[in-house]
């Protein structure tokens, strides 16, 4: 069944596809992949869309003070005199958003929670990534023994689904703060970020440049730091920008197993979901929307972005 | 194969074991040891000592680690702390009310997520794909322990479409057989139990799956977009195919391949969402067993067992579907 018309087409359309593309690389004046990406990103309006939700959260968390109506641990009078197991009350004016279980200012709460939220879901990452990209590098520099021994120490870990791990890190400190909740899902996303640096590194270990400088006598600790870590950056970024959404959600998720942070005047959007808001659910659901609704926008927002991030890094996609 | 799953099951043995290590020695780290998790910081030193004695905490503690996993590999776990049985006995009664829900929720997810991910794919930038990549997102943002609570909230309160708790109506004389209340009712002939316990599935089996659901309809979808790419597609296409059977089979048969890997992957996310599920609807599974033992004092040799227990089904799962590769992708050869 070969036609040779038919293949000749076909041929003659993968060339045209390979001088498609090498034109446009020529056009593009050889840009860095990263400012390629970069332009590519902000023409992407899902890209945008991410980072707008981002950035408004991040105002109102810098800002929190300024846009928040009232202290959001004080209780109020007002509030508390009305207040039963069954009954909350609603909005109010100079309450715009009712109250919560303890006679406090709900909407000052939420704003206040931006604050709260994103610091545990940016330290929990930050430390899951720093550990994650030393224990990666090591790996990935060093090999032999110690890279076997920290890979399968990751392995240990990614055995266990990652809210089941952190549920058991949670469970064996014994009694939970705030740091025990951000270190147990940081140390979740331990392994993943070691894999992914080790992986990188490997690819690296054998490619032009890092021969190049090993040549040239460069000394092994500045190969690893100045010529190949840059290179692993770009994806440590996107799966850091990935795994904050998750690092919220597991947050909650602890919380609303009885596992959170004690602390009864911290403003959290997970706590006071997890804790307060399926507590009163049938009393007030609005205790649960609120805080619901704020970390699913956090979270898609990062989502958005990490997602857009890695399809624009991605050389496939590259014109 | 063969070769292929006892080089897997020696690899499973050494995660386990090292596992297990970690958690053992976890455990004798905690100030005050086992011991002090046991009785609680306000036990007399008496009863402090002879519970030492008696549970052999006073030998050195190579001794008890040996102790330890001889205990484990004859399947003895101990007694828990908060009922006294043996933990083996806790966990095969919860095992399950899991599994059933575990299942349901994966049937549901896979039989959606796949036609989804694929009709979303063929109607590429269209409303559909986009509305569908809009919910998927929504649906991995969503913490879903609230998405249960608002399922029940809305569902079985003012309507009372689906009831609000349990596995089955209380008082309805059904005969246990696996444990399995569906199953059980249909080999028992006890229609009603089957139909009931089914009623009782639906949302907690939805909440569970909304999670793998999403994902897979993703992956779904971006894999059968690569494979539209292939030339053999653009092959079929130019040989005039439109026979839909055998458009679905060069597209979906290789655009199965990561979406078997991720349903793997997923199964072990659901016993972590089992956790947060079972305890929205009092389901009275595994996660409710692991709820209860965090809550309070922490009951430590049933969370060890649930933790080894958790690790070796995820791992089991994920062997599954390596070899299965191999059946659905003659290409691959299994190494």
């Amino acid at each position: 069944m070969t036609r040779p018309g038919g293949l000749s087409t076909l041929a003659e359309h993968k060339r045209r596809r390979i001088d498609e593309l090498t034109a446009r690389t020529a056009q593009a004046g050889g840009v860095s992949l990263i400012r390629d990406a970069g332009r590519r990103l902000l023409r992407n309006p899902t890209a945008i869309v991410g980072a707008t939700i981002i950035l408004l959260f991040l105002v109102i968390a810098i800002f929190a003070p300024l846009v928040a109506p009232h202290d959001p641990v004080q209780r109020f009078p007002e509030l508390t005199q009305d207040l039963t197991v069954d009954h909350i009350p609603g909005p109010t004016a100079g309450h715009p958003l009712g109250s919560d279980p303890l006679g406090r200012d709900f909407a000052s709460r939420m704003v206040y929670g931006a604050r709260q939220t994103l610091f545990v879901g940016v330290l929990a990452t930050m430390i899951g990534l720093l550990i994650g990209v030393l224990l990666g590098a090591i790996a990935g520099a060093v090999g032999g023994w110690v890279d076997v021994l920290i890979m399968r120490f990751t392995d240990v870990m990614l055995a266990l689904p990652s809210l089941l791990l952190a549920i058991t890190l949670v469970a064996l400190a014994r009694e939970s703060t705030q740091w025990t909740v951000i270190m147990a899902v940081a140390i979740v996303n331990v392994p993943i970020f070691a894999r992914l640096l080790r992986g990188s590194m490997l690819a690296q270990r054998e490619s032009d440049h890092v021969l190049a400088a090993r040549a040239l006598g460069v000394k092994r600790r500045d190969v690893v730091t100045r010529h190949m870590l840059p290179n692993s950056l770009t994806a440590v970024i996107v799966q850091a920008t990935l795994t904050f959404a998750v690092a919220i959600l597991d947050a909650a998720a602890l919380s609303f197993l009885g596992l959170g942070d004690p602390d009864i005047n911290r403003a959290e959007w997970g706590l006071m979901l997890g804790v307060d808001g399926v507590r009163y659910f049938e009393v007030r659901p609005e205790l649960a929307y609120f805080p619901a609704l704020a970390i699913i926008l956090v979270a898609l927002g990062f989502t958005l972005l990490g997602e857009s991030m890695r399809e624009a890094l991605d050389p496939k996609n590259r014109r | 194969m063969l070769r292929v799953v006892s080089r897997r099951l020696v690899q499973l043995a050494i995660t386990l074991f090292a596992l297990m290590t970690l958690v053992f020695f976890w455990l004798r780290s905690l100030p005050g040891g086992p011991v002090d998790a046991l009785l609680g910081e306000r036990a007399t030193p008496q009863t402090r000592e002879l519970l030492t004695k008696a549970l052999g905490y006073d030998q050195p503690i190579w001794v008890q680690y040996g102790r330890f996993l001889k205990n484990v590999l004859t399947g003895n776990f101990g007694n828990s702390i908060r009922t006294g049985e043996p933990v083996i006995d806790v966990i095969s009664r919860s095992f399950p009310a899991t599994a059933e829900l575990a299942i349901a929720a994966i049937i549901l997810a896979v039989g959606l997520g796949v036609p989804l991910g694929y009709v979303a794919a063929r109607h590429r930038g269209r409303v559909l794909d986009n509305a569908t990549i809009i919910v998927t997102l929504i649906g991995i943002s969503v913490p879903i322990f609230f998405l249960g609570y608002l399922l029940k909230g809305w569902l079985t309160q003012g309507v009372h479409l689906f009831p609000p708790s349990g596995r089955i109506t209380t008082g309805l004389d059904n005969t246990e057989v696996t444990g399995f209340f569906v199953l059980d009712g249909l080999l028992t002939r006890e229609f009603d139990a089957s139909a009931d316990a089914l009623w009782h599935l639906v949302l907690p089996a939805v909440t569970l799956a909304t999670i793998p659901l999403a994902i897979i309809i993703r992956i779904t979808r971006a894999s059968v977009l690569d494979v539209l790419d292939e030339d053999y597609i653009r092959t079929a296409d130019a040989k005039g195919l439109r026979n839909p059977t055998v458009r679905r089979r060069h597209v979906l048969r290789n655009a199965l391949l990561p979406v078997v890997t991720i349903i793997g992957l997923q199964t072990g996310a659901l016993l972590a969402g089992a956790v947060l599920t079972e305890k929205v609807y009092n389901w009275g599974g595994l996660g409710t067993l692991i709820t209860d033992s965090i809550s309070g004092s922490r009951d430590y040799p049933v969370l060890q067992a649930l933790i080894l227990l958790a690790a070796v089904v995820f791992i089991l799962v994920n062997l599954v579907v390596d070899l299965s590769y191999a059946v659905i992708d003659p290409r691959v050869r299994v190494r």
